[in-house]
């Protein structure tokens, strides 16, 4: 499904502030697969869904999605086939404009938008009945503004927005991390649903250890700009949270005592 | 004040509405700061003036105008997305341009239309309506306008404008191209600011290189006034808000003329309205009070929010 063939990025190249991000990444997801992906801050894993989306260019490498070669494609065109959910929950809703209006924006997720009507009675109708399934009684609040909800009805909204026209594949980018742990718990739930739902490709960054390793049916861990680690199968469930700190130790020096707290952390 | 002057402030008020309209689109909606209106205004003016003076109808120059305006935007819109120039700065160098574009088309400062056929002397020939034509007709315009934006502000197009003004990041991740929603968003912007431009020449009965000086001011003290008393709960009501805006900042402006205040401090007037407007959320926070009505809003203005989404477990 997803092929990333030696990819690299560097930031702000030949400056001072020259930052290699992504040091030669090779990755073949099948379809279906959810992938889980773990490491420190700056190993690269967001710049890693940053680059299969679009946001940035890479500086050598290949990103081919479902056999068409991406890697030159803008991040609006490659929006067509690939779904996201970011971390804040302010990034990934429009807060001035209502739920089915957000939910319309994300239903036409990319075609092309014209003078057509925004919203057709039809499309409410099926914008109520996915409202339900999150249970959060937001199937009546079509017309609210999305500004007025939480921080945990805005990112159930959010994913429910990146899934609603079904992507190719899907990113998720530590999209419960800035949320308190009980919402957290109902947000990740209701994108396991989803994510079952439609079996879909998915990618999901996350800090959280225990969670990388429940989560899905393949983990990979990073660190600076590289895969250090690919997990699946049989080795993955007999793998603890404490087998990951090791292996992470083992591969990074002990020097890292504040991932070692932040990784821990459940 | 007496019935004409009322009468007067109402009809500009309306006239003008179709700039502050404009305004709102790129200001608000948008969420780009378009100095662009300042020569839009007069280029539409200048337009129409040139275009009847020529001897084409009236009707034919107010279209004239507001393509061109359309086009001055995306001259703009282009400047920003495809030369990477920043928001305010594209604004300002297609304003400037337009000084000397606006004195091309124009030939000199000053073009009158005094003794032409304008879309207003045609109304006030009709006798039955005096003296009510002109008010006639620019409400007829801004009834119009108001209702086409309205519909256009909810097709799929005009939600993607919104949402680009909204969160750019997201709308982007959702397959729009942003750079084609700010061309879209600033070329309609100008366009109402050149029809505002268009329909006060034709009122004035001339059109000068000056008059588009302070507009963008102008448009946004009647947007802010417009919100402070109508509020912008709904698309609806945010467009109702532009024109109620505009049409009583021409009353106030209409008033201390009345009461004496020389028209060359019009604009440091004008100036001190914004300030105060948009200081006034500050000071009323400094002061420890705040409004019922605003409570509701703070959630979604302050960006702040509480986790209180229930568990489905329990």
């Amino acid at each position: 499904m997803l092929r990333l063939e030696n990819i690299h990025k560097i930031f702000h190249p030949g400056g001072i502030n020259e930052k290699v991000a992504l040091k030669g990444i090779n990755l073949f997801v099948r379809a279906g697969d959810v992938v889980t992906i773990i490491g420190s801050n700056g190993a690269g894993k967001s710049t890693l869904l940053n680059v299969i989306a679009g946001v940035y260019r890479v500086d050598g490498g290949k990103v081919i999605l479902d056999g068409e070669d991406i890697t030159h494609w803008p991040e609006h065109i490659r929006a067509a086939r690939i779904g996201r959910v970011f971390q804040d929950p302010l990034q990934g809703t429009a807060a001035s404009m209502t739920i089915e209006e957000n939910l319309a924006l994300a239903l036409r997720r990319g075609r092309s938008r014209r003078l057509r009507p925004g919203i057709t009675q039809a499309e409410r109708q099926l914008f109520k009945e996915r409202l339900a399934l999150l249970g959060l009684g937001l199937e009546n609040r079509l017309s609210t503004r999305v500004g007025l909800l939480s921080g945990g009805q805005r990112q159930a909204l959010a994913v429910l927005m990146a899934t609603i026209a079904t992507p190719k594949i899907l990113l998720l980018d530590e999209h419960t991390a800035a949320l308190d742990p009980r919402t957290a718990a109902t947000v990740m739930e209701l994108t396991e649903r989803i994510i079952a739902r439609h079996r879909l490709t998915t990618l999901m960054v996350t800090h959280n250890l225990a969670q990388a390793l429940h989560t899905g049916n393949r983990t990979i861990m990073m660190h600076e700009g590289r895969i250090i680690l690919d997990l699946c199968g049989p080795e993955r469930e007999r793998t603890t949270v404490a087998d990951l700190l090791r292996m992470f130790e083992q591969a990074s020096g002990d020097a890292f005592t504040y991932d070692r707290a932040l990784l821990s952390g459940s | 004040m007496s019935l004409s002057i009322w009468l007067g402030s109402l009809e500009q008020g309306l006239l003008w509405g179709a700039m502050v309209l404009g305004v709102y689109i790129t200001f608000r909606v948008l969420d780009y700061p378009d100095l662009t209106v300042d020569g839009t205004f007069t280029l539409g003016a200048a337009i129409t003036a040139h275009c009847i003076l020529l001897g084409y109808s009236p009707w034919v120059a107010l279209l004239v105008a507001v393509l061109c305006g359309g086009l001055a935007g995306m001259v703009t819109a282009f400047l920003h997305t495809g030369l990477r120039v920043a928001p305010l700065l594209s604004g300002i160098l297609t304003m400037i341009a337009l000084y000397s574009i606006n004195l091309r088309i124009m030939g000199q400062a000053n073009l009158s239309l005094l003794r032409e056929q304008t879309i207003f002397t045609r109304v006030g020939e009709i006798a039955l309506l005096e003296p009510w034509g002109p008010l006639l007709l620019a409400l007829t315009v801004v009834v119009l306008v108001v209702g086409l934006l309205y519909l256009f502000l909810q097709t799929e197009l005009g939600m993607s404008v919104r949402a680009t003004g909204d969160n750019e990041q997201m709308i982007r991740s959702l397959g729009v191209n942003t750079g084609t929603m700010k061309l879209v968003g600033l070329a309609i912007g100008n366009a109402l600011v050149a029809l505002s431009g268009s329909l006060v020449a034709q009122y004035q009965g001339f059109a000068d290189v000056g008059m588009g000086i302070g507009m963008i001011i102008a448009g946004l003290a009647a947007v802010i006034i417009g919100e402070a008393l109508v509020g912008n709960q709904t698309l609806f009501r945010s467009l109702l808000a532009a024109i109620a805006g505009s049409i009583v900042y021409r009353a106030v402006i209409g008033l201390v003329l009345q009461l004496g205040m020389p028209a060359t401090d019009l604009k440091l007037f004008t100036s001190l309205i914004v300030v105060i407007a948009l200081a006034f959320p500050l000071v009323r926070q400094r002061l420890g009070f705040r409004s019922l009505r605003l409570r509701g809003e703070g959630v979604a203005e302050t960006g702040k929010y509480t986790q209180d989404l229930p568990s489905r477990r329990d």
